[in-house]
């Protein structure tokens, strides 16, 4: 028997077989679930049950709350660090970009755990004492925290791409600093604004790492919820799991998609 | 003139600020980790005690040990499939390509959640339970994705007609693929692992849904230790302050040594 031809198209082959048992079955297996009872028959139950119950949809919703609080202090945080960087004439500019960078490297556990230490040390003064049980509170600073590196990384990199005579250009036909700022700068980096905001604002709904670690376990984001639901009931585990999924699709769509060429986590600096 | 030394200094305080905060949890336990008592707020006398315990305590050396060995084996296995899958796709007809890209890109956008969770709800209903086979399926199927996306690039810059001069001279194609493309899109092979590492080392989520009984990497001890703590763990959590700066001191490390290696390089050419 003569071996096929070694052709370069079949490399592909395993990676695609991957993908079908361990992304596209998986996926179907939740669908499944979720349209069925506990005796595996097919029912919209779940489906009618998630949409009328307010406790369900308000956590949703309480959660969504959160995440925008959280992505609009990323935003406010690293929108003027990120174009200081980048419109630094500094060498070491890339020094700096760095330092940003490297927490991110440390384990996201130990570091939500270094937060919660100082919260503590922080909640022992009289006039910090309110911090012990300021959940919500707790629970955005950390998801600040963790997840303003996703912001300022893709912000600079699209203000590094602005180029410099537009700016020339603007000054010289007598655009003052705020014109300059509304019709150049924001303009141009809203490519990275839309990938940074997706970068803080999914994990910030679903990664309830944070939330439970700093909140005292009494913030409930959507990650928290499916995982609670995930203990006793899989059919409603996977209803809300759906819920999540579409949400994050259809964010993801609306912010035009994830761009391959940014490599939010900087190994490639 | 002075106008632009204020501004200077208002830029430099406002990244200055924004670095201390990300810094501070992080000092924090770096200055506690040396002190005898492990109470944070009080320094007692300088000691190594947390340290001692920390290499003294098998257990958190295991798991020590679990986290390095996972990442290690979970990065290796997700940068050949991944570079494989790369190769594959990139010479693939185009509806083939945007087939299999699409479907890999869904654990990227997808909540780590919902991805742990259909894994989980999978491996379960096919009669898998969790072994360390699962969970090593479950950070491939997180780190991969990262993989394609970080050598794509690298092959759409590559130069096609080396190997197809390469196949000229007499090559086969399968030596002129490890002999030409490789050596042209090995940087984003490399990059493809670190970060295949960084995600394995970080993840809580998938590992928590996949993993046998029994089995703990820093992640899951941390959060364990923290959010069901009790008195008996107060001893370890120091010992933790004391990981966590070892961590951060070896980053800082790494990160210094390869800019100094980089600069050598640039220097040498």
């Amino acid at each position: 028997m003569k071996l096929p031809r070694f052709s370069r198209k079949t490399l592909c082959i395993p990676y695609a077989v991957f993908l079908v048992f361990f992304v596209i079955i998986p996926m179907c297996v939740i669908l499944f679930y979720a349209f069925t009872d506990r005796d595996m028959h097919f029912s919209f139950s779940n489906f009618l049950q998630f949409f009328s119950d307010p406790t369900k949809l308000s956590t949703i919703v309480y959660s969504i709350v959160i995440s925008l609080i959280t992505t609009v202090i990323c935003l406010v945080i690293a929108y003027p660090v990120a174009l200081i960087l980048a419109r630094s004439k500094l060498k070491k500019k890339f020094v700096i970009l760095m330092l940003f960078v490297l927490p991110m490297w440390i384990n996201f556990v130990l570091r939500v755990n270094a937060l919660r230490e100082l919260f503590n040390l922080l909640s022992q003064a009289d006039a910090l004492a309110w911090l012990e049980n300021a959940n919500i509170f707790k629970t955005i600073v950390g998801m600040v925290y963790d997840f303003l590196p996703f912001m300022i990384l893709p912000l600079y990199t699209t203000m590094l791409k602005i180029d410099d005579s537009l700016y020339e250009a603007s000054a010289d036909l007598g655009g003052n600093a705020f014109t300059t700022f509304f019709r150049i700068t924001l303009p141009l980096s809203m490519p990275g604004i839309m990938s940074g905001v997706t970068m803080v604002f999914l994990p910030s709904m679903t990664n309830y790492v944070v939330s439970d670690m700093l909140g005292n376990a009494k913030v409930t984001i959507i990650g928290k919820f499916i995982s609670d639901y995930f203990g006793n009931d899989w059919h409603m585990g996977s209803m809300i799991a759906l819920v999540l999924l579409i949400i994050v699709f259809a964010s993801t769509l609306l912010s035009g998609g994830l761009k391959s060429d940014e490599n939010v986590r900087g190994t490639n600096l | 003139m002075k106008h632009t030394v204020l501004k200077n200094c208002l830029k430099a305080f406002v990244v200055g600020l924004v670095l201390l905060l990300l810094y501070l949890p992080i000092l924090l336990l770096a200055v506690y980790s040396f002190d005898k008592t492990n109470m944070i707020g009080r320094f007692e006398g300088f000691s190594f005690t947390h340290y001692a315990a920390l290499f003294q305590n098998s257990k958190v050396l295991g798991m020590i040990g679990n986290t390095f060995l996972l990442a290690f084996v979970a990065a290796i296995l997700s940068t050949v499939l991944g570079t494989m899958g790369a190769l594959g796709m990139f010479y693939s007809k185009k509806r083939v390509k945007m087939l299999i890209n699409g479907v890999s890109q869904i654990p990227v956008i997808n909540a780590e959640i919902v991805t742990a969770l259909s894994l989980a709800v999978t491996f379960v209903a096919i009669g898998l339970g969790k072994s360390y086979f699962t969970l090593l399926i479950g950070h491939m199927v997180m780190c991969t994705p990262f993989v394609v996306l970080s050598v794509m690039p690298k092959l759409k810059q590559m130069d096609n007609s080396l190997y197809e001069a390469a196949l000229d001279l007499g090559a086969s194609p399968f030596k002129a693929l490890m002999q030409v493309v490789l050596p042209q899109i090995i940087p984003g092979v490399i990059s493809g692992f670190m970060l295949a590492v960084t995600l394995s080392l970080d993840d809580y989520i998938v590992t928590m849904y996949t993993r046998p009984a029994g089995f703990e990497t820093i992640s899951t001890y941390v959060y364990n230790a923290t959010t069901k703590g009790n008195a008996h763990t107060a001893v370890t959590l120091a010992s933790l302050w004391a990981l966590t700066t070892i961590i951060f001191v070896v980053i800082v490390l790494f990160v210094l040594i390869s800019n100094l290696a980089g600069r050598k390089k640039e220097a040498d050419r």
